[in-house]
Protein backbone atom coordinates (compact mmCIF):
# COMPACT_ATOMS: atom_id res chain seq x y z
CA UNK A 1 0.00 0.00 0.00
CA UNK A 2 1.61 3.08 -1.04
CA UNK A 3 0.88 6.86 -1.76
CA UNK A 4 1.42 7.81 -5.43
CA UNK A 5 1.64 11.10 -6.56
CA UNK A 6 0.54 13.13 -9.94
CA UNK A 7 0.46 15.76 -11.92
CA UNK A 8 -2.68 17.17 -14.10
CA UNK A 9 -3.49 20.18 -15.98
CA UNK A 10 -6.82 22.54 -17.21
CA UNK A 11 -6.63 25.31 -19.50
CA UNK A 12 -10.12 27.46 -19.93
CA UNK A 13 -11.20 30.10 -22.24
CA UNK A 14 -13.50 31.74 -20.00
CA UNK A 15 -16.92 33.99 -21.96
CA UNK A 16 -17.83 36.60 -20.25
CA UNK A 17 -21.63 37.28 -19.72
CA UNK A 18 -24.01 35.49 -22.10
CA UNK A 19 -26.48 36.13 -24.58
CA UNK A 20 -29.66 34.93 -24.31
CA UNK A 21 -32.18 37.30 -26.18
CA UNK A 22 -29.45 40.07 -25.44
CA UNK A 23 -27.48 40.84 -22.12
CA UNK A 24 -28.15 44.70 -20.79
CA UNK A 25 -27.17 46.06 -17.21
CA UNK A 26 -28.27 49.77 -16.81
CA UNK A 27 -27.10 52.33 -13.92
CA UNK A 28 -28.00 55.75 -12.61
CA UNK A 29 -25.71 58.42 -10.81
CA UNK A 30 -26.77 61.37 -9.01
CA UNK A 31 -24.75 63.92 -6.89
CA UNK A 32 -26.39 64.40 -3.34
CA UNK A 33 -26.31 67.96 -2.08
CA UNK A 34 -22.63 67.30 0.05
CA UNK A 35 -21.16 66.93 -3.49
CA UNK A 36 -20.94 63.12 -2.96
CA UNK A 37 -22.34 60.41 -5.75
CA UNK A 38 -24.90 57.53 -5.43
CA UNK A 39 -24.63 54.82 -8.23
CA UNK A 40 -27.76 53.29 -8.04
CA UNK A 41 -27.36 49.43 -9.56
CA UNK A 42 -30.09 46.40 -9.47
CA UNK A 43 -27.30 43.66 -9.80
CA UNK A 44 -26.25 42.34 -6.65
CA UNK A 45 -22.92 42.04 -4.88
CA UNK A 46 -22.63 38.30 -3.54
CA UNK A 47 -19.13 39.16 -2.18
CA UNK A 48 -16.99 38.96 -5.26
CA UNK A 49 -16.49 42.97 -4.98
CA UNK A 50 -18.79 44.52 -7.17
CA UNK A 51 -19.87 47.23 -5.24
CA UNK A 52 -16.33 47.93 -5.17
CA UNK A 53 -15.12 47.92 -8.79
CA UNK A 54 -18.01 49.48 -10.04
CA UNK A 55 -17.11 52.32 -7.31
CA UNK A 56 -13.85 52.52 -8.46
CA UNK A 57 -15.14 52.95 -12.40
CA UNK A 58 -17.47 55.42 -11.07
CA UNK A 59 -15.20 57.57 -9.30
CA UNK A 60 -12.35 57.35 -11.81
CA UNK A 61 -14.98 58.52 -14.46
CA UNK A 62 -16.29 61.36 -12.90
CA UNK A 63 -13.13 62.46 -11.88
CA UNK A 64 -14.15 62.48 -8.34
CA UNK A 65 -12.37 60.47 -4.99
CA UNK A 66 -13.30 57.23 -4.66
CA UNK A 67 -14.99 58.02 -1.33
CA UNK A 68 -17.06 59.94 -2.69
CA UNK A 69 -19.11 57.83 -4.32
CA UNK A 70 -21.32 55.20 -2.98
CA UNK A 71 -23.19 52.08 -4.80
CA UNK A 72 -26.35 50.76 -3.83
CA UNK A 73 -27.66 47.86 -5.21
CA UNK A 74 -30.21 47.69 -2.48
CA UNK A 75 -33.24 47.35 -4.23
CA UNK A 76 -34.12 45.43 -7.53
CA UNK A 77 -37.95 46.79 -7.70
CA UNK A 78 -36.72 50.75 -7.22
CA UNK A 79 -33.07 50.28 -9.49
CA UNK A 80 -32.58 50.61 -12.89
CA UNK A 81 -33.07 46.67 -14.83
CA UNK A 82 -29.86 44.32 -15.14
CA UNK A 83 -30.03 40.93 -15.61
CA UNK A 84 -27.91 40.13 -12.77
CA UNK A 85 -24.40 39.23 -11.23
CA UNK A 86 -23.86 35.90 -12.56
CA UNK A 87 -22.07 34.36 -15.91
CA UNK A 88 -19.09 36.14 -15.04
CA UNK A 89 -20.79 39.36 -16.17
CA UNK A 90 -20.44 41.57 -13.62
CA UNK A 91 -17.58 44.02 -13.97
CA UNK A 92 -17.46 43.80 -17.76
CA UNK A 93 -21.91 44.59 -18.11
CA UNK A 94 -22.27 47.22 -14.94
CA UNK A 95 -18.87 48.16 -15.35
CA UNK A 96 -19.81 49.71 -18.60
CA UNK A 97 -22.84 50.99 -17.78
CA UNK A 98 -21.67 52.46 -14.90
CA UNK A 99 -19.24 54.39 -17.48
CA UNK A 100 -22.16 55.01 -19.03
CA UNK A 101 -23.99 57.29 -16.57
CA UNK A 102 -20.67 58.72 -15.24
CA UNK A 103 -20.12 60.10 -18.07
CA UNK A 104 -23.73 61.76 -18.28
CA UNK A 105 -22.92 62.89 -14.75
CA UNK A 106 -20.05 64.32 -15.44
CA UNK A 107 -20.68 66.20 -18.49
CA UNK A 108 -24.05 68.31 -16.24
CA UNK A 109 -21.45 68.28 -13.26
CA UNK A 110 -18.89 70.33 -15.81
CA UNK A 111 -21.41 72.71 -16.91
CA UNK A 112 -22.71 73.85 -13.77
CA UNK A 113 -19.49 74.60 -12.37
CA UNK A 114 -18.89 76.44 -15.87
CA UNK A 115 -21.94 78.31 -15.16
CA UNK A 116 -20.25 79.49 -11.33
CA UNK A 117 -17.12 79.98 -12.98
CA UNK A 118 -18.06 81.76 -16.04
CA UNK A 119 -16.05 79.94 -18.19
CA UNK A 120 -16.47 77.17 -21.38
CA UNK A 121 -17.51 74.23 -19.75
CA UNK A 122 -14.89 71.99 -22.64
CA UNK A 123 -12.04 73.99 -20.81
CA UNK A 124 -12.66 72.84 -17.27
CA UNK A 125 -11.00 69.78 -15.91
CA UNK A 126 -11.19 67.21 -12.20
CA UNK A 127 -7.98 66.84 -10.28
CA UNK A 128 -9.94 64.19 -9.04
CA UNK A 129 -9.19 65.35 -5.72
CA UNK A 130 -12.97 67.10 -5.37
CA UNK A 131 -11.59 70.18 -7.16
CA UNK A 132 -12.55 71.16 -10.99
CA UNK A 133 -10.87 73.92 -12.62
CA UNK A 134 -10.03 75.42 -15.74
CA UNK A 135 -7.67 73.60 -17.67
CA UNK A 136 -4.29 75.33 -16.99
CA UNK A 137 -5.17 77.31 -14.76
CA UNK A 138 -5.40 75.85 -11.23
CA UNK A 139 -6.60 78.57 -9.26
CA UNK A 140 -9.90 79.17 -11.30
CA UNK A 141 -11.15 76.27 -9.45
CA UNK A 142 -14.56 75.54 -7.23
CA UNK A 143 -14.98 72.37 -5.40
CA UNK A 144 -17.68 69.57 -6.71
CA UNK A 145 -18.89 69.75 -3.60
CA UNK A 146 -19.84 73.97 -4.42
CA UNK A 147 -21.14 73.10 -7.99
CA UNK A 148 -23.26 70.02 -6.16
CA UNK A 149 -24.93 72.70 -4.18
CA UNK A 150 -24.91 75.79 -6.57
CA UNK A 151 -26.47 73.18 -8.96
CA UNK A 152 -29.29 72.04 -6.51
CA UNK A 153 -29.99 75.60 -5.11
CA UNK A 154 -29.20 78.07 -7.42
CA UNK A 155 -29.34 76.45 -10.96
CA UNK A 156 -31.84 73.82 -10.81
CA UNK A 157 -30.57 71.36 -12.06
CA UNK A 158 -30.27 68.39 -11.32
CA UNK A 159 -26.77 66.17 -11.80
CA UNK A 160 -27.37 62.51 -12.71
CA UNK A 161 -26.88 60.39 -15.31
CA UNK A 162 -27.94 57.71 -17.07
CA UNK A 163 -26.46 54.43 -18.89
CA UNK A 164 -27.22 51.14 -19.77
CA UNK A 165 -24.44 48.45 -21.96
CA UNK A 166 -26.01 45.97 -24.05
CA UNK A 167 -24.61 43.19 -25.54
CA UNK A 168 -28.01 42.51 -28.25
CA UNK A 169 -29.00 39.16 -29.37
CA UNK A 170 -26.49 37.51 -31.93
CA UNK A 171 -29.03 35.36 -33.84
CA UNK A 172 -27.48 31.94 -35.05
CA UNK A 173 -27.18 31.91 -38.16
CA UNK A 174 -29.71 28.96 -39.83
CA UNK A 175 -27.61 27.32 -42.44
CA UNK A 176 -24.30 27.23 -40.39
CA UNK A 177 -25.52 27.48 -36.72
CA UNK A 178 -22.75 29.95 -36.64
CA UNK A 179 -22.82 32.96 -33.81
CA UNK A 180 -21.67 35.12 -31.87
CA UNK A 181 -22.80 35.44 -28.28
CA UNK A 182 -19.54 36.79 -26.50
CA UNK A 183 -17.38 39.72 -27.02
CA UNK A 184 -14.73 39.09 -24.06
CA UNK A 185 -13.13 36.13 -22.89
CA UNK A 186 -10.70 35.54 -20.06
CA UNK A 187 -8.28 32.78 -20.41
CA UNK A 188 -6.32 30.41 -17.33
CA UNK A 189 -4.18 28.02 -16.99
CA UNK A 190 -3.71 25.84 -13.71
CA UNK A 191 -1.35 22.73 -12.56
CA UNK A 192 -2.50 20.85 -9.59
CA UNK A 193 -0.33 18.37 -7.91
CA UNK A 194 -1.87 15.61 -5.59
CA UNK A 195 -1.43 12.61 -3.71
CA UNK A 196 -3.77 9.65 -4.02
CA UNK A 197 -4.10 6.76 -1.16
CA UNK A 198 -4.74 3.47 -3.03
CA UNK A 199 -5.31 1.93 -0.07
CA UNK A 200 -8.12 4.69 1.77
CA UNK A 201 -8.52 5.88 -2.15
CA UNK A 202 -7.93 9.59 -0.72
CA UNK A 203 -7.06 12.16 -2.54
CA UNK A 204 -4.55 15.29 -1.47
CA UNK A 205 -4.30 18.25 -3.18
CA UNK A 206 -0.54 19.36 -2.44
CA UNK A 207 -0.64 22.50 -4.10
CA UNK A 208 -1.73 24.27 -7.25
CA UNK A 209 -0.42 27.07 -9.36
CA UNK A 210 -2.05 29.14 -12.04
CA UNK A 211 -2.04 31.79 -14.61
CA UNK A 212 -5.72 33.63 -15.21
CA UNK A 213 -5.52 36.39 -18.23
CA UNK A 214 -8.43 38.77 -16.87
CA UNK A 215 -7.86 42.08 -19.06
CA UNK A 216 -7.23 44.71 -16.94
CA UNK A 217 -7.50 44.06 -13.39
CA UNK A 218 -9.72 47.02 -11.50
CA UNK A 219 -8.86 45.52 -8.23
CA UNK A 220 -6.08 42.98 -7.78
CA UNK A 221 -6.74 42.84 -4.26
CA UNK A 222 -10.38 41.79 -4.63
CA UNK A 223 -9.15 39.76 -7.41
CA UNK A 224 -6.82 37.84 -5.66
CA UNK A 225 -9.84 36.74 -2.92
CA UNK A 226 -11.99 35.83 -5.48
CA UNK A 227 -9.14 33.28 -7.24
CA UNK A 228 -8.03 32.00 -3.73
CA UNK A 229 -11.89 31.37 -2.61
CA UNK A 230 -13.09 30.23 -6.05
CA UNK A 231 -10.19 27.28 -6.29
CA UNK A 232 -11.09 26.37 -2.92
CA UNK A 233 -14.47 25.36 -4.54
CA UNK A 234 -13.20 24.28 -7.33
CA UNK A 235 -11.17 21.53 -5.17
CA UNK A 236 -14.37 21.27 -2.98
CA UNK A 237 -16.52 20.32 -6.15
CA UNK A 238 -13.61 18.02 -7.92
CA UNK A 239 -13.40 15.58 -4.40
CA UNK A 240 -16.04 16.29 -1.85
CA UNK A 241 -19.64 17.85 -2.18
CA UNK A 242 -22.71 15.92 -3.82
CA UNK A 243 -26.20 16.04 -3.33
CA UNK A 244 -26.49 12.19 -4.45
CA UNK A 245 -26.06 9.45 -2.07
CA UNK A 246 -22.27 7.82 -2.04
CA UNK A 247 -24.68 4.30 -2.16
CA UNK A 248 -27.45 3.87 -3.97
CA UNK A 249 -29.91 4.45 -1.77
CA UNK A 250 -31.16 8.11 -1.79
CA UNK A 251 -31.19 7.58 2.34
CA UNK A 252 -27.79 7.85 2.30
CA UNK A 253 -27.28 11.39 0.88
CA UNK A 254 -26.65 14.12 2.41
CA UNK A 255 -28.53 15.94 4.94
CA UNK A 256 -27.18 18.54 6.91
CA UNK A 257 -23.75 20.06 6.90
CA UNK A 258 -22.45 16.92 8.85
CA UNK A 259 -23.06 14.89 6.15
CA UNK A 260 -22.50 17.26 3.06
CA UNK A 261 -18.78 17.19 2.36
CA UNK A 262 -16.69 20.61 2.15
CA UNK A 263 -13.21 20.71 2.65
CA UNK A 264 -12.29 22.52 6.33
CA UNK A 265 -9.67 25.05 7.05
CA UNK A 266 -7.16 22.16 7.61
CA UNK A 267 -8.20 20.86 3.83
CA UNK A 268 -6.79 23.25 1.82
CA UNK A 269 -3.53 23.83 -0.85
CA UNK A 270 -0.85 26.21 -1.03
CA UNK A 271 -1.91 28.25 -3.76
CA UNK A 272 0.34 30.58 -6.18
CA UNK A 273 -1.83 32.61 -8.55
CA UNK A 274 -0.13 34.91 -11.93
CA UNK A 275 -2.01 37.49 -13.17
CA UNK A 276 -1.99 38.43 -16.75
CA UNK A 277 -3.29 41.57 -18.15
CA UNK A 278 -4.63 42.50 -21.69
CA UNK A 279 -7.12 45.08 -21.55
CA UNK A 280 -10.48 44.13 -23.33
CA UNK A 281 -11.22 46.55 -26.10
CA UNK A 282 -14.75 46.49 -25.13
CA UNK A 283 -14.24 46.66 -21.38
CA UNK A 284 -14.59 48.89 -18.41
CA UNK A 285 -11.10 50.56 -18.56
CA UNK A 286 -10.26 47.15 -20.44
CA UNK A 287 -11.64 44.72 -17.28
CA UNK A 288 -13.05 41.76 -17.96
CA UNK A 289 -13.53 39.40 -14.54
CA UNK A 290 -12.48 36.29 -12.96
CA UNK A 291 -16.02 35.09 -11.55
CA UNK A 292 -16.62 31.61 -12.40
CA UNK A 293 -13.43 30.62 -13.88
CA UNK A 294 -11.80 30.82 -10.62
CA UNK A 295 -13.07 27.64 -9.54
CA UNK A 296 -13.82 25.60 -13.60
CA UNK A 297 -10.13 24.01 -14.64
CA UNK A 298 -9.59 23.34 -11.02
CA UNK A 299 -11.52 20.29 -11.19
CA UNK A 300 -10.34 18.71 -14.82
CA UNK A 301 -6.88 19.58 -13.33
CA UNK A 302 -7.07 17.45 -10.35
CA UNK A 303 -9.15 15.13 -12.60
CA UNK A 304 -5.87 14.66 -14.60
CA UNK A 305 -3.63 14.96 -12.25
CA UNK A 306 -5.55 11.59 -10.47
CA UNK A 307 -5.15 9.87 -13.68
CA UNK A 308 -1.43 10.63 -13.89
CA UNK A 309 -1.25 9.58 -10.75
CA UNK A 310 -2.64 5.97 -10.39
CA UNK A 311 -3.74 6.07 -14.00
CA UNK A 312 -7.56 5.46 -13.07
CA UNK A 313 -9.80 7.95 -15.35
CA UNK A 314 -13.06 9.05 -13.28
CA UNK A 315 -15.65 10.74 -15.41
CA UNK A 316 -18.05 11.77 -12.76
CA UNK A 317 -17.94 14.19 -9.64
CA UNK A 318 -16.63 14.26 -6.58
CA UNK A 319 -14.09 12.28 -7.10
CA UNK A 320 -14.72 10.27 -4.02
CA UNK A 321 -12.49 7.50 -2.17
CA UNK A 322 -15.25 4.75 -3.60
CA UNK A 323 -14.99 5.76 -7.17
CA UNK A 324 -10.82 5.82 -6.67
CA UNK A 325 -10.82 1.98 -5.35
CA UNK A 326 -13.50 0.75 -7.82
CA UNK A 327 -11.44 2.14 -10.50
CA UNK A 328 -7.91 0.92 -8.93
CA UNK A 329 -9.40 -2.62 -8.54
CA UNK A 330 -10.57 -2.46 -12.34
CA UNK A 331 -7.25 -1.69 -13.26
CA UNK A 332 -5.79 -4.44 -11.37
CA UNK A 333 -3.77 -1.80 -9.59
CA UNK A 334 -1.78 1.76 -9.56
CA UNK A 335 -0.40 2.41 -12.89
CA UNK A 336 1.43 5.94 -12.76
CA UNK A 337 1.43 7.81 -15.63
CA UNK A 338 4.26 9.24 -16.84
CA UNK A 339 5.55 12.54 -15.09
CA UNK A 340 6.30 15.58 -16.76
CA UNK A 341 7.53 19.25 -15.93
CA UNK A 342 10.41 18.32 -12.95
CA UNK A 343 9.63 17.56 -9.39
CA UNK A 344 6.54 17.12 -7.18
CA UNK B 1 -46.42 27.84 27.47
CA UNK B 2 -45.64 30.69 28.98
CA UNK B 3 -43.35 33.04 28.86
CA UNK B 4 -40.40 33.41 31.60
CA UNK B 5 -37.85 36.42 31.80
CA UNK B 6 -34.41 35.85 31.19
CA UNK B 7 -31.74 38.85 32.14
CA UNK B 8 -27.85 38.31 31.14
CA UNK B 9 -25.28 40.91 30.21
CA UNK B 10 -25.15 41.18 26.63
CA UNK B 11 -21.30 42.93 25.39
CA UNK B 12 -21.05 44.69 28.99
CA UNK B 13 -25.02 45.70 29.69
CA UNK B 14 -27.39 44.36 31.32
CA UNK B 15 -30.26 43.08 29.05
CA UNK B 16 -33.57 41.37 30.23
CA UNK B 17 -36.10 39.28 27.75
CA UNK B 18 -39.46 37.48 27.99
CA UNK B 19 -38.28 34.19 26.22
CA UNK B 20 -40.08 30.71 25.88
CA UNK B 21 -38.53 28.14 27.90
CA UNK B 22 -37.56 26.74 24.52
CA UNK B 23 -35.86 29.59 22.95
CA UNK B 24 -32.21 29.76 21.61
CA UNK B 25 -30.22 31.98 23.05
CA UNK B 26 -29.90 33.19 19.01
CA UNK B 27 -33.78 33.58 18.86
CA UNK B 28 -33.59 35.93 22.21
CA UNK B 29 -30.48 37.82 20.77
CA UNK B 30 -31.84 38.26 17.74
CA UNK B 31 -35.46 38.69 17.75
CA UNK B 32 -36.07 39.75 21.49
CA UNK B 33 -32.96 42.01 22.00
CA UNK B 34 -32.51 43.03 17.98
CA UNK B 35 -28.73 41.99 18.38
CA UNK B 36 -28.62 41.08 14.44
CA UNK B 37 -24.54 40.28 14.73
CA UNK B 38 -24.74 36.38 15.44
CA UNK B 39 -26.55 35.11 12.35
CA UNK B 40 -28.98 31.98 11.69
CA UNK B 41 -27.20 30.03 9.62
CA UNK B 42 -27.85 26.00 9.75
CA UNK B 43 -30.08 26.19 13.06
CA UNK B 44 -28.45 22.93 14.27
CA UNK B 45 -24.75 23.69 15.06
CA UNK B 46 -22.68 22.77 11.82
CA UNK B 47 -21.78 26.11 10.17
CA UNK B 48 -20.91 27.99 13.10
CA UNK B 49 -22.15 31.55 12.07
CA UNK B 50 -23.97 32.07 15.60
CA UNK B 51 -21.09 31.79 17.40
CA UNK B 52 -21.07 34.03 20.83
CA UNK B 53 -18.69 33.53 23.79
CA UNK B 54 -20.64 32.66 26.81
CA UNK B 55 -18.86 33.64 30.06
CA UNK B 56 -15.68 34.14 28.38
CA UNK B 57 -16.14 30.31 26.45
CA UNK B 58 -17.27 29.51 23.11
CA UNK B 59 -20.38 28.67 22.41
CA UNK B 60 -23.19 28.14 19.34
CA UNK B 61 -25.93 30.19 20.42
CA UNK B 62 -28.62 28.42 18.00
CA UNK B 63 -27.91 25.14 20.51
CA UNK B 64 -27.92 27.41 23.87
CA UNK B 65 -31.03 27.49 25.26
CA UNK B 66 -31.77 31.39 26.52
CA UNK B 67 -32.75 30.70 29.81
CA UNK B 68 -29.86 28.42 30.65
CA UNK B 69 -27.64 32.17 30.14
CA UNK B 70 -29.41 33.46 33.48
CA UNK B 71 -27.05 35.64 35.02
CA UNK B 72 -24.17 35.12 32.75
CA UNK B 73 -22.00 37.53 30.28
CA UNK B 74 -22.73 37.29 26.65
CA UNK B 75 -20.22 38.23 24.02
CA UNK B 76 -21.32 38.67 20.21
CA UNK B 77 -19.31 39.93 17.52
CA UNK B 78 -21.50 43.57 17.66
CA UNK B 79 -19.57 44.40 20.96
CA UNK B 80 -16.13 43.61 19.39
CA UNK B 81 -15.27 47.03 18.57
CA UNK B 82 -14.81 49.83 21.01
CA UNK B 83 -16.99 52.38 20.18
CA UNK B 84 -15.20 53.47 16.69
CA UNK B 85 -12.36 51.89 16.98
CA UNK B 86 -12.61 48.38 16.06
CA UNK B 87 -11.10 45.22 17.41
CA UNK B 88 -7.56 44.67 15.92
CA UNK B 89 -9.19 41.32 14.35
CA UNK B 90 -11.85 43.40 12.75
CA UNK B 91 -9.11 45.35 11.30
CA UNK B 92 -6.92 42.39 9.92
CA UNK B 93 -10.27 41.02 8.42
CA UNK B 94 -10.74 43.89 6.60
CA UNK B 95 -6.73 44.41 5.37
CA UNK B 96 -6.40 40.77 4.45
CA UNK B 97 -9.32 40.70 2.42
CA UNK B 98 -11.01 37.78 4.95
CA UNK B 99 -14.76 38.61 3.93
CA UNK B 100 -16.55 38.53 0.74
CA UNK B 101 -20.12 37.71 1.25
CA UNK B 102 -19.73 38.03 5.14
CA UNK B 103 -22.41 35.42 6.53
CA UNK B 104 -19.48 33.51 8.34
CA UNK B 105 -17.36 36.64 9.66
CA UNK B 106 -19.64 37.00 13.03
CA UNK B 107 -18.74 33.29 13.61
CA UNK B 108 -15.47 33.69 12.64
CA UNK B 109 -14.71 36.84 14.24
CA UNK B 110 -16.40 35.47 17.05
CA UNK B 111 -13.99 32.07 17.60
CA UNK B 112 -10.88 34.08 16.54
CA UNK B 113 -11.27 36.18 19.66
CA UNK B 114 -12.02 32.69 21.90
CA UNK B 115 -8.87 31.79 20.76
CA UNK B 116 -6.63 35.01 21.12
CA UNK B 117 -8.44 35.68 24.40
CA UNK B 118 -6.18 32.45 25.56
CA UNK B 119 -3.65 31.73 22.84
CA UNK B 120 -2.41 35.38 22.13
CA UNK B 121 0.49 33.66 20.21
CA UNK B 122 -1.06 31.17 18.50
CA UNK B 123 0.19 28.79 15.47
CA UNK B 124 -1.21 28.49 11.99
CA UNK B 125 -2.25 24.85 13.57
CA UNK B 126 -4.10 26.64 16.25
CA UNK B 127 -6.07 28.99 13.91
CA UNK B 128 -7.43 26.22 11.68
CA UNK B 129 -8.29 24.36 14.83
CA UNK B 130 -10.33 27.40 16.74
CA UNK B 131 -12.14 28.14 12.78
CA UNK B 132 -12.84 24.13 12.35
CA UNK B 133 -16.57 24.64 13.39
CA UNK B 134 -17.00 27.69 11.26
CA UNK B 135 -18.45 27.38 7.38
CA UNK B 136 -16.83 29.75 5.01
CA UNK B 137 -18.29 29.57 1.54
CA UNK B 138 -16.48 31.96 -0.09
CA UNK B 139 -12.48 32.81 0.95
CA UNK B 140 -11.29 29.51 1.03
CA UNK B 141 -10.14 30.08 4.66
CA UNK B 142 -6.95 31.39 3.80
CA UNK B 143 -7.41 35.12 4.14
CA UNK B 144 -9.35 34.29 7.16
CA UNK B 145 -6.58 32.25 8.28
CA UNK B 146 -3.56 35.03 7.61
CA UNK B 147 -6.21 37.69 8.79
CA UNK B 148 -6.19 36.14 12.23
CA UNK B 149 -2.19 35.54 12.19
CA UNK B 150 -1.59 39.02 11.41
CA UNK B 151 -4.01 39.95 13.92
CA UNK B 152 -2.23 38.14 16.92
CA UNK B 153 0.79 39.75 15.75
CA UNK B 154 -0.37 43.40 16.68
CA UNK B 155 -1.87 42.26 19.82
CA UNK B 156 1.32 42.61 22.16
CA UNK B 157 2.15 45.95 20.52
CA UNK B 158 -1.45 47.62 21.49
CA UNK B 159 -1.77 45.66 25.13
CA UNK B 160 1.97 47.54 25.98
CA UNK B 161 0.19 50.95 24.86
Amino acid sequence: MARFRGRGMASVNYPIGMNLGGDPSQALIHSNPDGKFTVALSAIDLGQGMKQVTRQVAAETLGVPVEDVYVDTADSDTGPHDMGSFASRGTHRMGNAVIAAAREARGVLLEAAAEELEVNAADLVTDGKGNIHVKGAPSRAITVRATAQAAQFKQGKTIAGRGIFLIPLSAVDPETGEMNPNTAFAHACLVADVEVDDETGEVTVLGMNSAYELGRVINPKMVEQQLVGGAWMGISHALYETPEPYYPNPDHGPRDFNEYLMPGPGDIAPYSITILERPAPDGPFGGKGPGEMCANPVLPAIANAVYNAIGVRVNDLPITPEKILRGLKANGGPKPQARRGGAL
Amino acid sequence: MAKVPVQFRLNGSDRAAFADPADSLLTVLRRGLNDFGPKYGCGQGTCGTCSVLIDGELRLACLTLAASCEGASVETVSGMADGPNLHPLQNAFMEHFAAQCGFCTPGMLTAAKALLDRNPDPSREDVIDAIAGNICRCTGYEPIIQAILAAARTLPAQRRS
